[in-house]
């Protein structure tokens, strides 16, 4: 059985504001009924304060989307519509201390039954590109649709490139076998042959790197912060950091659309420490960002970067 | 009051009896089985009075027609594994939809090196149609595999005649009997099953020990090569205390096979009874008149598994459930979707199974105790109205990237 949190028994065995509302004026249904989880949002919205003054909700689903729904009413009420927006999957995640990562997609379900009921009470038609794919990677809580989309988007052919784009395989490492094998379907598409890494000392060598474009440089590991010293690429680190940060600066519109920012907490050679806040620091919502961060910062700079949320830096 | 255990197709108490007969073979019998001395010799000789009790319950003729391993999986990949080697030359293997992930995950792996499975369908009720069967015996199939009784719905194959059919096509027959053992009586020496796997926890033996029957003659493999163990079958020094403890299972599973079709089977006719009387808009899956006598699966239509379970649990009732949720999966399970049962049933299945430790009188607080949970949460449903479903569910309520 699952590993709930106290807080998540609560709100399933006593879930709060269950049912419609009677005069909603803001409705949103979402999920997918083929995984077994749905729910409808309804809101009652004073239209002068946009204030929610009552949410309820009707669920679909097992313990945890039940939870993450009565969670989500209870942290709605009282707020107005901007503010509600502001609440993120991991927020939902957090306010039930917790939930496993075979389940966060409940929290990620409630967030988008918020954005529907909002759409919705606005008269706005809210569309949804979510796709969810089964788990991968239980250490971090990949799908398959995302392992197959960063494949594709970057090119990848190793284990450790997957890993180093949304974390996947990362940890335990059991799920390596589905990662080599989505690979081989996917490099296949794109007619190459998955070739595996060896395996012991030798998977320390580097494989040859198939792109040109995607050279490794290699930069001093640790560089003294003050040290103008000069990375082989040219730059300064002074001058990486300031190309860093403009690259940020260029995707922040993006991520503020999604009630996300990104802050830059540390450059160590080619890894670059990221503070990931709000709607993107959910679990795979994360991952996803993150990726997409390393891929803009890998073509801005010309080399190899590896991006990590700042939560796992070294100590120093 | 005590909680009650209807989650015996996942795993069987292990009978206080079982565990005093194994006992010994941690403390003062732990020779091995395999020296001249005699703190081994003993040990092989409880082995074989084990061997012997298996051999009963199948109906085996030899006892050299059993060979223990460590679990029923271990049983099921010997068993088409070694028959893919025996017959290199042939490329196919048929199955069905519903096996057991011990089968249908190693065909599907096999799949990927080359071998081409085919997967019977079932009908509505979890039936195999064996015209569809019978055309796909050809001279390509190394092995069928397909099991005895179903371990969500209980729905029972008739693996006696689809053997003979393979038989008589000169195939190789495997049976995946993990929950049919001790709830079925079966006589192997007067079947054509080649291949029988069975699992020591499905029988109140403990977990960890299994068995592969394999009549004398078949063209055999082993997925274990190296010690002499099983005649060289099975290489690795046998799990002694625990082949003991299966051998005692068995012989208490024969003395027990009437009650377990009498009595068990009644206290499951009732149980359905019960709920279904109580409960609207549920109905029970499978082959609801061919299945195991202590199976019930009850899909509650509109709500999800796992919740259910959970609210269950905590009025000490366990069971399992074919919800997409608790497995950890995307989809319902396979088997619910095999028979095509929608989706807003299949999540809200429910396998209640039973044993002959279970009483009436559970099965009464049972009865008493699943219609609330139900209407807890259809309450919550965006399925239900205020006294039933509302109407048209499925265009009432359907949510975005459905
Ligand atoms: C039909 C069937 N086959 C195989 C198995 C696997 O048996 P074991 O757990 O001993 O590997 C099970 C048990 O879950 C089963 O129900
Ligand atoms: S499951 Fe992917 S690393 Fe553990």
């Amino acid at each position: 059985m699952w590993d709930y949190s106290e807080k998540v028994k609560e709100h399933f065995y006593n879930p709060k504001n269950a049912g419609a509302v009677a005069d909603a004026n803001g409705v949103g249904d979402v999920g997918s009924i083929s995984c077994g989880d749905a729910l409808r949002l309804t809101l009652k919205v004073e239209p002068e304060t946009e204030i929610i003054l009552d949410a309820g909700f009707q669920t679909f689903g097992c313990g945890s989307a039940i939870a993450s729904s009565s969670a989500l009413t209870e942290m709605v009420k009282g707020k107005t519509l901007d503010e509600a927006l502001q609440i993120s999957n991991q927020d939902i995640a957090d306010f039930l201390d917790g939930l496993p990562p075979e389940k966060m997609h409940c929290s990620v379900m409630g967030r988008e039954a918020l954005q529907a009921a909002v759409a919705n009470y606005r008269g706005e038609e809210w569309s949804d590109d979510h796709e969810e794919g089964a788990l991968v990677c239980k250490c971090f809580a990949i799908d398959e649709v995302m392992v197959r989309d960063t494949i594709k988007a970057n090119n990848l052919s190793s284990v450790e490139e997957v890993t180093n784009y949304t974390k996947a395989g990362g940890g335990c490492s059991s799920c390596h076998e589905a990662i080599e094998n989505l690979l081989t379907e996917e490099m296949a598409a794109r007619g190459e042959t998955f070739v595996p890494a060896a395996s012991g000392k030798k998977k320390a060598k580097k494989v040859e790197k198939k792109k040109p474009d995607l050279v490794e440089i290699e930069v001093p590991g640790a560089v003294p912060a003050a040290a103008p010293a000069a990375a082989k690429g040219g730059l300064t680190l002074v001058q990486r950091i300031r190309k860093i940060e403009e690259v940020l600066e260029a995707m922040r519109p993006a991520l503020r659309a999604d009630n996300g920012d990104v802050e830059l907490v540390d450059v160590d050679g080619k890894t670059v420490y990221v503070n990931l806040v709000g709607a993107c620091s959910g679990c795979q919502m994360a991952a996803m960002t993150l990726g997409g961060i390393q891929q803009k910062l890998i073509e801005a700079m010309g080399e190899f970067i590896k991006v990590i949320p700042a939560s796992e830096r070294p100590a120093a | 009051m005590s909680d009650i255990y209807l989650d015996n197709n996942a795993t069987t108490m292990v009978d206080p009896a079982i565990v005093d007969a194994m006992l010994p073979f941690f403390t003062e019998q732990f020779g091995n089985p395999s020296s001249l001395h005699s703190f081994g010799n003993k040990v092989g000789m409880a082995l074989k009075k084990a061997r012997g009790q298996v051999q009963k319950i199948l109906g085996a003729e030899h006892d050299s027609e059993i060979i223990f391993t460590s679990c029923g999986s271990e049983s099921d990949s010997t068993a088409i594994l070694s028959a893919l080697k025996a017959n290199p030359e042939r490329k196919e293997i048929i199955t069905t939809v519903v096996e057991h992930p011990a089968v249908l995950n190693l065909c599907e792996y096999l799949e990927t090196e080359g071998y081409i499975v085919h997967k019977l369908k079932v009908d509505s009720k979890g039936r195999l149609d064996l015209d569809e069967y019978a055309k796909l015996l050809t001279d390509e199939v190394a092995v069928v595999s397909v099991m005895w009784a179903n371990n969500e719905t209980g729905t029972i194959f008739p693996v006696e005649k689809m053997a003979e059919m393979a038989d008589e096509a000169g195939i190789l027959f495997h049976t995946d009997a993990v929950q049919a053992v001790g709830k079925i009586p079966m006589n192997l020496q007067d079947t054509a099953i080649h291949m029988l796997s069975l699992s020591g926890h499905k029988l109140h033996a403990p977990k960890g020990v299994g068995v592969l029957y394999l009549k004398r003659g078949t063209r055999f493999r082993p997925l274990l090569r190296g010690g002499h163990q099983e005649r060289g079958r099975r290489a690795g020094t046998e799990n002694a205390a625990s082949i003991v403890g299966l051998g005692l299972a068995c012989e208490q599973a024969m003395e027990h096979m009437e009650f377990e079709n009498v009595q068990v089977k009644a206290m499951r006719d009732r149980l359905q009874e019960g709920i279904l009387a109580a409960v609207p808009n549920a109905f029970p899956t499978g082959d609801v008149d061919n299945r195991l006598p202590n199976t019930l699966n009850i899909a509650f239509e509109y709500i999800e598994g796992e919740a259910i379970l959970l609210l269950m649990n905590k009025m000490g009732i366990a069971a399992s459930s074919g919800s997409a949720c608790t497995s950890g999966s995307l989809e319902p399970s396979h088997v619910m979707k095999a028979m095509g049962i929608p989706y807003t049933a299949a999540h809200g299945t429910v396998r209640f199974s039973l044993s002959r430790y279970n009483t009436m009188d559970e099965v009464e607080r049972v009865i008493e105790a699943v219609p609330p949970i139900v209407a807890k949460l259809r309450k919550l449903s965006p399925y239900w109205g205020e006294n039933g479903p509302v109407e048209n569910p499925e265009q009432a309520f359907a949510p975005v990237y459905a």
